[in-house]
């Protein structure tokens, strides 16, 4: 049997259509085949996070998902929602409350608080470690995380 | 690592997966949620020649409830299960489970009727369908029969399945008055498999325990529905003597695995541990 496919699927809004190999996974597809390298491939067995992607709305992990998979959806990646200013509050804050520091997991942790901001406009800080317990970061201890996304939710609250 | 290459088919009518699985047996693999199979593919551990993708079969998704029976369709989400008033309503014990089954971005591909299907002996669902009572539905090519949950669960990642079935869906009978639910787990990091956990559901009458059910996960090569210590909590007072009796009983039940967690002993202590605050959760 065939062992590639032809997708067809929008990316950050721009519709895209390729013949790819089946076994190409979300990530690896928009870093290679869109050139999209926001999205990071850390773990590939979906422990880390790095990889998140939004699909139809909700995050993903990236590495668990075929490309193949997407056809027809809506697929967002971390380059998409900055290009759209969607999150630009939370990159100031991860910025101005050093939650960044090398920069792997930021991505991946960026999309998923603002999954959770969606969902809830003002969780409590436990709701935030719990819900960001899916992205590993190794450099900040997530204090500093979470105090953005705090801080953020309290902004958009006004 | 990356998947070895394989070709993907869409599914679009059950005949046709039926047709796959016949033609390839062993070599295909049913991808639904795939937030297992993925990773054992992307590993390695699994090289099927052919994945059949059944997200797209229609109606194996809905949640409903007739009063009587709640059903989950194999391909309800996790995050539609954690949200679903049905569930919230007829099975609290899923709905305090769910929370504890991964993580968001996992939650909002992974199936029900993977989770059951793939019947991870580390997993929370598996062990809560055990201590639900719930009837598992196989689909074959002429005709579906019903499973219960007991029978279901054979032995590591074995179940019921045949070759040439599809899980399309669970019923779990609905909470009657009266009765009360607990879940517990132990896990290195929120949403991680868990290190040996239990759920709960039984009846306090006065404060006799009646019509008790656990179900254990990470306990063994299976999930466990723990009889032993069921026989030693019902028509018992709930005490510090029974409590302690059905601690004890769990040696007769439970045989957990040793890994990177700890010894076998280290989780029995657990399951122990984790035993009583449940019962005390249940009475509370």
């Amino acid at each position: 049997m065939d062992q590639n496919v032809d997708i067809t699927m929008k990316v950050n809004g721009q519709t895209v259509s390729r013949r790819i190999p089946a076994r190409t996974n979300l990530v690896d597809f928009v870093r290679y085949d869109m050139e999209l390298t926001g999205s990071h491939v850390g773990c590939e067995h979906g422990v880390c996070g790095a990889c998140t992607i939004r699909v139809d709305g909700a995050i993903v992990r990236g590495c668990l998902m075929l490309a193949a998979q997407a056809e027809g959806a809506e697929v967002e990646t971390i380059e998409g929602l900055s290009d759209a200013g969607e999150i630009a509050d939370l990159q100031k804050a991860f910025h101005e409350r050093n939650a960044v520091q090398c920069g792997f997991c930021t991505p991946g942790m960026l999309l998923t608080a603002q999954e959770l901001l969606t969902k809830n406009s003002s969780p409590s800080r436990e709701e935030i470690r719990e819900f960001i317990s899916g992205n590993y970061c190794r450099c900040t201890g997530y204090q500093a995380i979470v105090d953005a996304i705090e801080r953020v939710a309290e902004e958009r609250r006004g | 690592m990356k998947p070895a290459p394989f070709a993907y088919v869409r599914a679009e009518t059950l005949d046709q997966v039926f047709d796959l699985l016949d033609e390839y047996g062993d070599e295909a693999k049913i991808l639904a949620g795939g937030q297992s199979l993925m990773a054992t593919l992307n590993m390695r551990l699994s090289t099927p020649e052919v994945l059949i993708d059944i997200n797209h079969l229609e109606g194996l998704s809905d949640i409903s409830s007739d009063g009587d029976v709640l059903r989950i369709g194999a391909l309800a989400r996790h995050s539609d299960v954690l949200e679903s008033e049905h569930v919230q309503k007829h099975a609290p014990l899923i709905a305090k489970t769910m929370p504890h089954v991964a993580h968001q971005a996992i939650r909002n591909r992974g199936t029900f009727g993977g989770s059951v299907a793939f019947a991870d002996p580390a997993a929370e669902l598996p062990a809560v369908t055990r201590a639900l009572g719930a009837i598992f539905v196989l689909q074959g090519r002429d005709g579906q029969r019903k499973v219960a949950a007991d029978d279901f669960f054979q032995g590591l990642f074995e179940t019921d399945l045949k070759e040439n079935e599809l899980l399309v869906g669970a019923e779990i009978p609905a909470i009657k008055d009266g009765e009360r639910t607990a879940f517990m787990e132990l896990a290195r990091r929120h949403g991680d498999y868990a290190i040996v956990g239990l759920a709960v559901q039984g009846r306090l009458e006065g404060d006799t325990f009646a019509d008790m059910r656990l179900g254990f996960f990470g306990a063994g090569d299976q999930p466990i529905l723990a009889k032993s210590a069921i026989a030693a909590l019902n028509g018992q007072p709930n005490n510090e003597g029974t409590i302690k009796n059905a601690q004890d009983a769990l040696d007769a039940d439970l045989d957990p695995m040793p890994d990177l967690n700890g010894p076998a002993e280290m989780k029995m202590h657990l399951a122990r541990v984790l035993t009583k605050r449940a019962l005390a959760e249940l009475a509370a």
